[in-house]
């Protein structure tokens, strides 16, 4: 696929660093401007999904609900035209624990053919803040826990080239759901944090491939060490991310409805997590002025990894 | 070894396809009797409905059938049958043959969203726990001053103290005397005025109360769930105020919802004839009395002091009257049974009412904040002239309808909750939404493994197929490991499966990639081998354990499906360095060992 590259990354490394720049103001923008549309995972309120033998009849239903005092229901297909999705805000003055009961109840009230229920999830407010801190709070742990492990096994340079790389990528997928307006729950959380795990990995091979080049190639410039290592690395960086793209697409397009929004993330997050390894990462670290030297010093340390078993 | 560990995975990961039978289950608190199984036998065999088998094990009676309807069918059949004898319930039994079985190996436990079902987190109210405790404590001191005989003025609870005022400067010593040796747990202030004492609960004090709340409210909630009928329901204590309840195939939420939230309880209370009840309405409510309302809104005046509480019922069930009309019977302990004899021996002739109490919690917003509602409901369901003295078993009528009647027993043997509960998430996942998650999820792993297995076979070629044979090992390790350890696997669990697939022949990537650099720079492929091995390996460890401590970090931080899907990932990653390393090098050497190669297939 790609056999002995000799790609200039590093030497281009402004093209790099201006498309990303671009890029993550126009996420940052939008973050502040449109901001997320927060499931109820996070904001708290009510979501019934209900099933119909036939396509159903939004207008008739929207109505209804109307009528019924709901006024706030949004009312919309989810994956096919039989399955109907009704989304209720938390509201002032209503109680919210057993709105879905009557809910279904006024929806099937004046029908022959009753829908059927085929999901319900309330979120109280409470536990919204709770779910949207525990998120909060396991981003913040993983960056920290990254920055020391890396810090420990690499050089601090590095681990932050590698946070700047993986911010980089969590923050440009928020964007790419903000501009498209997707949904953020927690299925898509915990997807931004399985994709920071693997733009690290993608990141992490390449910065390995750096320092042992660093110790095998002490006369080389530090910009030309890190091209090699890119580009003797490139192959496997294209390999692993078309394997999950794959496995990512299947379960985009066969994995249903409930868990589209993950895959979503994933898929840009896998795009930008292999990109940003390539182009962000090592730029990254050699602006921090990483060099030779600083890698020397515990040139013993891979003698003394464990042997595999 | 290596095979060894792929031979247990792999009958650990057989349960898995064999499929699940709907059943019922029914069960009681004592064991069923052989005589009680035969009239379950012959009710189905009457039914006309035909299943598949019938076992009587360990005094519980598990019968499968085809398919969800004949399920539901005898289901309803044998709860109107057994009554309160025993607990019907749905369930899906394993259709895992016996020997496996018996080495402990059971198919993967499927979440919620897989098998459908309600999930509940509720919240337990630790004010009104403290509150009930407080207004607990303010009684018991009365008494004891009483029993002392300590002149006070009155014993008072404001928001943040329990308020004692006497008269005698002199009785302060006396109430020092006995709040040091009884009531241990309040703090004493003296404040500014004279002739008052200040009481507060300690803050271990007020900590032990609301442990004890969630601890009591757990093992109401489980009696709850047992009455309801649920096949391995789980109940759980989440954080320090919380309670996650899941009830797997349930689908009558709003029944599941009464019976676990209310705080329903009766309070047998006398009635107070001599003062007039249309001045208490007016206001003037006379000491000693309280005004009640009953269901057609009309005024009742009662004794303040309860006869009876719904905490001295042990034992309830409902059914009709003489005259048709739905009725509980109820059964009281030794304490209650002595106090009602005697009440109602000393007043025959004179109306006693009983009154329904339910706690209602409700979370509003308003004006932006977030605001709960507690609501006492009180009302007299019923007053009737005691007819003749009774104590330990009576029945009480007045009750809406017989569902009522039966939530109602239902709640009393359950016991109380200590504290009020407040519903703050509830997922549900009907039965065929599980199914075609099941269905989608599976369909989606095949395409994605098979499309992996084809890249990698193409580019890598004989390598590539070893990668893939060690991929399909993972999965089956990840799967045996889930079955063992009987992780609740959901549909982003799947997700997990699924990514591990893409993510787990990282190593191998690795590995071969290093191989190919390896014989471009012209080294003999014996030892391109094992230099690709050996320099991919430090490689592989760093980014792996990266990869590894965020899903740890997810693991830690998730809640329910996202935990799911942390697990899956956790495992995956460590089975994937298992199987891509140890694994392909065992059939490398297999395929490749003791023998003079000219040229490898990668």
């Amino acid at each position: 696929m790609m056999k002995n590259t000799h790609i200039n990354f590093i030497g281009n490394r402004k093209i790099a660093m201006t498309f990303s720049g671009i890029l993550m103001v126009i996420a940052i923008a939008s973050l502040a401007i449109r901001g997320l549309q927060m499931g109820i995972d996070f904001t708290g309120g009510t979501l019934i999904e209900v099933g119909y033998e036939q396509t159903a009849d939004l207008t008739a239903l929207r109505k209804t609900l109307g009528d019924s005092g709901f006024k706030n229901a949004t009312v919309q297909n989810f994956g096919t035209s039989k399955d109907v999705l009704i989304r209720l805000k938390l509201e002032e003055g209503v109680s919210s624990a057993d709105l879905s009961t009557k809910v279904l109840e006024a929806i099937n009230k004046n029908t022959s053919v009753p829908a059927k229920l085929r999901r319900v999830e309330f979120v109280g407010p409470q536990v919204g803040d709770d779910l949207a801190q525990d998120g909060f709070l396991a981003l913040l742990y993983s960056t920290l826990a990254i920055l020391i492990y890396i810090s420990l096994r690499f050089e601090w340079k590095f681990s932050v080239g590698a946070i700047i790389a993986t911010f980089h990528d969590a923050i440009v997928t928020l964007g790419v759901f903000s501009v498209l307006g997707l949904e953020f729950d927690l299925t898509v959380l915990a997807a931004i944090l399985a994709l920071i795990g693997y733009s690290l990995n993608d990141t992490i091979v390449i910065y390995d491939r750096i320092r042992e080049n660093f110790r095998n190639m002490r006369k080389t410039s530090t910009e030309d060490i890190m091209n090699i290592a890119i580009n003797d690395t490139l192959s496997r960086t294209i390999m692993i991310s078309m394997t999950v793209f794959l496995v990512l697409i299947s379960l985009f397009f066969l994995g249903g409805e409930v868990i589209h929004n993950f895959s979503i993330a994933l898929l840009f997050g896998v795009v930008f997590g292999t990109y940003s390894s390539i182009f962000i990462a090592s730029p990254a670290a050699l602006m921090l002025g990483i060099s030779a030297e600083d890698l020397i010093v515990p040139v013993k340390e891979g003698a003394e990894l464990d042997r595999m078993p | 070894m290596i095979l060894g560990v792929f031979l247990i995975s792999l009958i650990y990961s057989l349960p898995n396809l064999f499929g699940e039978d709907p059943s019922v289950q029914v069960s009681s608190t004592s064991s069923l009797t052989q005589e009680q199984a035969s009239k379950v036998e012959s009710t189905i065999k009457t039914s006309g409905v035909t299943s598949k088998a019938f076992e009587f094990k360990d005094g519980r009676i598990l019968v499968r059938f085809k398919n969800t309807d004949d399920q539901l069918k005898i289901a309803d059949l044998l709860r109107d049958q057994m009554g309160s004898d025993a607990t019907v319930a749905l369930n899906l039994a394993p259709t895992t043959p016996t020997w496996l079985q018996n080495i402990g190996a059971d198919a993967m436990y499927l979440g919620l969203d897989l098998r459908g079902g309600v999930h509940f987190l509720l919240e337990v109210d630790m004010d009104a726990a403290v509150k009930q405790a407080e207004e607990r404590y303010s009684e018991d001191l009365r008494l004891a001053m009483r029993d002392k005989k300590i002149r006070y003025l009155s014993v008072s609870k404001d928001t943040d103290y329990i308020k004692i005022k006497f008269k005698a400067i002199e009785d302060k010593s006396a109430i020092f005397d006995m709040l040091n040796k009884d009531f241990k747990g309040l703090q004493v202030t003296e404040p500014p005025e004279q002739g008052q004492l200040w009481l507060k609960m300690s803050e271990a004090d007020a900590r032990e109360v609301k442990k004890f709340a969630v601890a009591q409210n757990m093992t109401t909630l489980r009696n709850r769930v047992n009455e309801l009928g649920v096949a391995e329901p789980v109940i759980q204590q989440q954080g320090d105020n919380r309670i996650v309840v899941q009830l797997p195939g349930v689908q009558d939420t709003t029944r599941a919802k009464e019976i676990l939230g209310t705080t329903a309880t009766l309070e047998y209370r006398l009635v107070d004839v001599e003062h007039d009840v249309q001045k208490a309405v007016e206001g003037h409510v006379p000491v000693g009395s309280k005004l009640y309302f009953d269901k057609n809104k009309s005024p009742v005046l009662l004794d303040k002091r309860v006869i009876v509480t719904g905490d001295q019922i042990v034992d309830a069930s409902s059914g009709m009257d003489q005259d048709g009309r739905a009725a509980v019977f109820i059964s009281l302990n030794g304490v209650g049974a002595a106090k009602m004899g005697k009440l109602t021996q000393a007043n025959i002739g004179k109306p006693m009412a009983v009154v329904f109490i339910e706690n209602k919690v409700e979370t509003k917003v308003e004006n932006g904040q977030k605001v709960r509602h507690k609501e006492k409901v009180e009302k007299v369901i019923s007053v009737a002239t005691i007819q003749g003295a009774f104590s330990k078993r009576f029945q009480t009528t007045g009750l809406d309808s017989p569902q009522e009647a039966r939530n109602l027993s239902l709640l009393l043997r359950a016991g109380a909750l200590a504290a009020p509960v407040d519903i703050v998430e509830e997922r549900t996942v009907g039965p065929s939404l599980g199914q075609d998650n099941i269905n989608k999820g599976v369909l989606s792993f095949v395409v994605g493994f098979v499309l992996v297995v084809l890249l990698m076979a193409g580019y890598y070629k004989v390598f590539g197929i070893i990668a893939d044979v060690a991929l399909a090992f993972n999965v089956v390790i990840v799967v045996a490991i889930l079955s063992m350890l009987q992780a609740t696997l959901t549909l982003p669990g799947i997700a997990g499966i699924i990514l591990t697939v893409g993510m787990s022949v990282d190593a191998n990537v690795l590995i071969f990639e290093r191989i190919r650099e390896e014989l471009r720079n012209g080294v003999s492929p014996q030892s391109a081998i094992y230099m690709g091995y050996d320099r991919a390996w430090g490689t592989i460890l760093d980014s792996h354990a990266t990869n590894l401590v965020v899903a740890v970090v997810l693991f830690a931080f998730g809640t329910g499906s996202v935990k799911g899907f942390a697990v899956t990932l956790i495992i995956g990653i460590l089975s994937s360095m298992f199987t891509a390393i140890a694994g392909t090098r065992m059939v490398i050497n297999w395929v490749y060992g003791n023998r003079r190669v000219e040229k490898l297939s990668i």
